[in-house]
């Protein structure tokens, strides 16, 4: 049962509050993409044993989606931010290095 | 024999007697005792039967851990089986049946098995009764069923309410002994939130016992005066909250903990919730739970008689009951030691003690010795007897067990030493460490369970931590306590440890699952050597102890089987609830009426007064129908539809999912989410729409209205709202985030009448307040308007083939506006119609229904929409997935419509079969139904269905094999078979 900070009301969310939405930051491949982009792009998801950044949305709150950068093991949570953006803040990335030195973000390893 | 000894028990008020019923046999005992203590008292050892064996059992235990001594409680709807004896505390009134037998405890047919042991190994199940498989079910089954399990399930529901609570405290403590009290006070000083929790009715743990036995004091105080003294000291604090009664079950993520209290079990029929669920959020969580004895593996250990030397002294100090008059007690530590003085002081006979250890100096030991009671060292032993103990025989505990001698006793106290209980630090991953000098697993607090910050959000201390006396449990330099020092222990897994077959395939390690040492010692010569494969190969620490007594000297066996050190084997998962909890706490207040929140309309109660028959849909309640005096269903959906086609009908579309999509950029995000060019649509007219996943398939269908230059209204089905919603929602916030678009789903704030049939204009036009005419208002638009004084928005849309119009006023007008159509409509036969004639009318005009003509694998091109699928578009919604191969295949099963011969009715969901067979035997399939209706306005059997490039098949016919055996034969035709034209509802 995780507890998360919502980034856009400041709510701490109960897990009870939150529907998860499985790995963030993915890239879309619509028409024109071959097949391998659009089968990883709809498919494909990571599944780390260990940091993961996922999305989530505040369903039973403000509704928003936003992401959270997590360790699938320990639970630690580094940080939530807002969905709109294409790579997690500066800020959370560091404490996830604290943790994890060799962590780099987008390395599907 | 076991009887109640005429001293005081510090539980027990002998001046209360309460009167309770064993297997129907009226018993007496005080108020204080369990029903365990009770019986004891009673005289009665014998207490259950086993799993397997039906062995006969007696109680080993004082406590939680008890493996044996299970009864059903209660009658009627509050009957529960497997409840332990050892912790029912007593009532007046208490009923209690013994499980596992029959025809009575004292005879039981089923003990046969023991006598058969020799056939039922580790892992019988799995050996045995392979063949022939149809056997399973009506010989195997039935007699496993028969002779083998615990307590039968109550019946009927519940007769007790159930109740959750919610609270969050900085410290959560589990554990009200000497460790939990001492961080209490600490933390309740520093002003700290702190509940303090345990499971046991009264406070203090083991010490208050063991310290009256051996002096203990703390801080000059006996260990009862402190306990008392820090229960004040913590009450008179507002930050701390004290429960008793309350069992820590769980640790969850981020200091979630989860306890149950037992309220009411001991007054049954109380206006009071019986079992409380306690969900608390802890900023940190301390295990103070102290330890559990392990029992000692030895021959004869599961005889009536044969119980921890904690339970004994505890029976003895507590409750003022003894297991025996002659007890002797086999140890291989100080601790068991305290039970031998216990014993003495209440002028039970102690023949001996055995130790297996070779020196035996302490100062427990020493005062006993003073007392004259013989100790045997470096010695183990085996029990005897019928039915109970009758005599132990002693060996040398490193021998093959050649008796040395021979000691007739009625009870045996034994005690294999001690094991932290790690459960709570283990549900969230909270490693152990193993200590080989005390032969215990104890947490390791550099590797706790983490929380969301990083750091450890769980301590143990105390025993919980693996410390064996008082001053360390107290974790206090500054507080003065006096205790004897207990010498180490001698660990010791088997006992003889040289035993062979005989004597091993009598030792029990797992009571309750009657797993012995050999069952083991088999399980890993057959190569289950991984803990958790031995476990469930031999069900050893399953069931309602989970391993509580057993784990320990279960892994030891299992390491010494395999060569590998204990360490190495490691334990199997600890897993919640700690001890297990009523299924009725889980479930709490949500049964019945509340079990999960109705959605009703505006006209709820109007349908609810008028007949209505009702269909779930979601949240929701539609009526299916409205039945008239001496009409069935089946008529009044008939009559339903034939009154839609001659006359006029309402249908109340409120449920029907409403959302609004506005701003700038609401033409673009419009043409992504539907198949359709939503943004070509003019302001004031409406379109029918398509929604699929990104997938391609069609996940939901509806019309939308543009109600301004930046203003669309989605109608979506009356599911798929949320849905629905959630989805726009979602590519909107997490893809095209730069569209300036909002979304709102309104369903909720309209209601939604839809007056269908040739005389609907009629209707609505004496109403008065609109211009309907075909001109003023063509199929496919929409206006604001007022009729009969109400506002409203007319869309003239039609999903049954007739004129129709979809009337929505703001909610709280719903009601008034039925009422006004119902008044005006009264002459031409206006009558409200459900869901079923809905159906049947779509169904009648070939129009699809998501979730029947869909379910997640079908793309609209299946459907024959190609008409609503967009090819000037770059994008949408499930535009690439209808691209892959598999979607463009030619060969797809497709919508038409089906015939019977017959004129008969097809088999909803019955496949079209042909003659070929596949690899498994089974007839090759070709399509199938997906929605069938006797149509009462063409006389038959009316239905759709995906087949096998069906649109290229028309006249062709296929059989569908019915589950009832029949075949039925079905013509492939147009899916359109009322008004193909369509002439109908544009007029």
């Amino acid at each position: 049962m995780l507890i998360l900070d919502c980034p856009y009301c400041g709510v701490r969310c109960d897990e009870t509050e939150l529907t998860p939405g499985g790995e963030a930051h993915l890239t879309r491949h619509g028409p024109g993409s071959d097949d391998a982009d659009f089968e990883r792009y709809l498919f494909q998801r990571r599944n780390p044993r260990g940091v993961h950044l996922e999305r989530w949305r505040h369903a039973y709150g403000c509704g928003k989606w936003f992401h959270a950068a997590r360790h699938t093991v320990t639970m630690q949570v580094f940080g939530t931010y807002p969905a709109q953006t294409t790579e997690p803040p500066a800020d959370i990335v560091e404490r996830i290095r604290a943790s994890d030195p060799d962590w780099t973000f987008g390395d599907d390893t | 024999m076991p009887h109640r000894l005429s001293r005081p028990g510090r539980r027990i008020d002998p001046a209360r007697a309460l009167h309770f019923t064993f297997d129907g046999a009226p018993h007496r005992g005080f108020a204080g005792d369990t029903l365990a203590s009770a019986l004891l008292g009673a005289g009665r050892i014998l207490m259950g039967r086993s799993f397997k064996y039906h062995r006969p059992r007696g109680p080993v235990t004082a406590g939680q851990d008890e493996p044996n001594a299970l009864v059903g409680l209660g009658q009627g709807g509050r009957f529960e089986p497997n409840q332990r004896a050892t912790a029912t505390p007593l009532f007046e009134g208490l009923t209690a049946i013994s499980q596992n037998r029959w025809p009575s405890l004292e005879h039981d047919v089923g003990s046969v098995n023991a006598r058969l042991s020799r056939f039922l190994p580790a892992g019988f199940y799995y050996k045995t009764f392979l063949w022939p498989a149809s056997f399973w079910k009506k010989v195997y089954e039935p007699v496993i069923r028969a002779s083998a399990g615990l307590g039968r399930p109550p019946e009927g529901p519940d007769a007790d309410r159930y109740e959750h609570l919610h609270t969050h405290c900085d410290l959560a403590i589990v554990g009200g002994g000497i460790a939990g009290l001492a961080a209490a006070l600490e933390a309740g000083r520093a002003g700290r939130r702190v509940l303090l929790m345990e499971q046991d009715t009264i406070w203090g743990g083991r010490t208050v016992t063991d310290g009256a036995i051996d002096g203990t004091t703390i801080d000059g105080l006996d260990p009862a005066a402190w306990v008392a003294r820090a229960v004040d000291d913590l009450s008179a604090m507002d930050s701390v909250t004290l429960r008793s009664g309350l069992m820590g079950a769980g640790v969850y993520d981020h200091g979630y903990l989860t306890a149950h209290e037992r309220v009411a079990d001991d007054r049954p029929g109380a206006d009071a919730p019986r079992h409380r669920l306690w969900k608390i959020r802890a900023g940190h969580i301390v295990t103070a739970t102290g330890g559990l004895e392990r029992p000692l593996a030895f021959a004869g250990n599961d005889l009536p008689g044969v119980m921890l030397a904690s339970a004994v002294r505890d029976y003895v100090c507590d409750y003022a009951v003894t297991p025996g008059r002659r007890v002797v007690i086999v140890t291989t530590n100080d601790d068991a030691y305290r039970t031998a003085l216990a014993l003495l002081d209440a002028g039970v006979e102690v023949p001996a003690v055995i130790d297996a250890r070779s020196q035996v100096t302490g100062a427990l030991p020493t005062r006993v010795r003073d007392r004259g009671v013989e100790i045997v060292t470096g010695s183990g032993l085996r029990a005897e007897g019928t039915g109970r103990v009758e005599r132990v025989l002693v060996c040398d505990v490193t021998g093959d067990g050649t008796p040395t001698r021979r000691i007739a006793c009625d009870a045996v106290a034994m005690s294999g030493g001690w094991s932290p209980v790690p459960h709570l630090w283990s549900h969230c991953g909270g490693k152990l460490t193993w200590n080989d000098e005390r032969g215990f697993f104890a947490p390791d607090p550099d590797r706790p369970p983490v929380g969301a910050d990083g750091t450890g959000m769980v301590s143990a201390i105390g025993t919980a931590a693996g410390h064996m006396d008082a001053a360390a449990c107290l974790g206090q330099a500054d507080t003065p306590v006096t205790q004897p020092v207990e010498r180490l222990p001698r660990p010791t897994w088997i006992m003889p440890e040289r035993a062979g077959p005989a004597l091993r395939s009598k030792m029990f390690l797992d009571y309750q699952n009657d797993v012995k040492v050999s069952d083991i010692q088999l399980a890993a010569q057959e190569g289950f050597v991984s803990v958790e494969h031995a476990k469930r190969y031999t069900t050893l620490g399953m069931a309602t102890d989970q391993g509580k007594l057993s784990n320990i000297n279960g892994l030891a066996v299992l390491s010494d089987a395999v060569g590998r050190p204990i360490p190495d084997v490691g334990t199997t998962t600890f897993r919640p609830p700690y001890v297990p909890i009523s299924m009725g706490s889980i479930a709490g207040e949500a049964r019945g009426e509340i079990f999960q929140p109705l959605r009703r309309t505006p006209l709820h109660d109007w349908h609810e007064a008028n007949g209505a028959t009702w269909e779930p849909v979601g949240h929701w309640r539609r009526p299916y129908c409205y039945t008239r005096d001496g009409e069935d269903i089946r008529a009044a959906v008939s009559r339903e539809i034939r009154n839609v086609r001659e006359n006029v009908g309402l249908l109340d579309a409120s449920t029907l999912g409403k959302i609004v999509v506005k701003g700038p950029d609401a033409g673009r995000f419009m043409d992504l989410l539907y198949t359709n060019m939503m943004s070509t649509l003019a302001v004031g007219r409406c379109r029918y729409g398509l929604m699929c996943s990104e997938n391609g398939f069609l996940m939901d269908d509806g019309v939308v209205a543009r109600l301004s230059e930046d203003t669309f209204l989605c109608h979506t089905t009356t599911g798929g709202a949320d849905r629905i919603h959630a989805h726009m929602e979602e590519w909107l916030q997490t893809e095209w985030w730069d569209l300036k678009v909002h979304t709102a789903n309104v369903t909720e704030q309209w209601a939604q009448i839809a007056v269908v049939g040739p005389r609907a204009r009629d209707v609505l036009d004496r109403l008065g307040g609109m211009d309907l005419s075909r001109d003023a208002m063509p199929f496919m638009t929409w206006s604001d308007g007022t009729l009969a004084d109400l506002p409203v928005r007319v869309f003239r849309i039609s999903f049954s083939g007739e004129l129709s119009y979809e009337v929505a006023v703001p909610a709280n007008l719903g009601r008034a506006l039925w009422d006004r159509l119902l008044e005006a409509g009264a002459d031409m036969g206006v009558m409200p119609y459900g869901t079923e004639a809905l159906h049947v009318l779509r169904a009648e005009k070939g129009f699809i229904m998501i979730g029947d003509e869909t379910d997640g694998t079908v793309i609209p091109q299946d459907l024959g929409l190609h008409w609503a699928i967009s090819k000037k578009k770059d994008d949408f919604i499930g535009k690439r997935g209808q691209q892959r191969s598999h979607m463009t295949d030619p060969d797809r099963w497709k919508l038409v419509g089906l015939e019977t011969l017959d004129g008969g009715v097809l088999p909803d969901g019955a496949y079209a079969a042909l003659d070929d067979r596949n690899a498994n035997g089974q007839r090759k399939t070709e399509g199938r139904v997906t929605s069938t209706y006797y149509s009462p306005t063409l006389k038959r059997g009316i239905a759709m269905g995906l087949i096998l490039n069906g649109p290229d098949r028309m006249g062709e016919t296929v059989t569908f094999p019915g589950t009832d055996g029949k075949v039925h034969t079905a013509r492939i035709v147009d899916p359109v078979f009322y008004d193909k034209q369509g002439a109908r509802q544009d007029v």
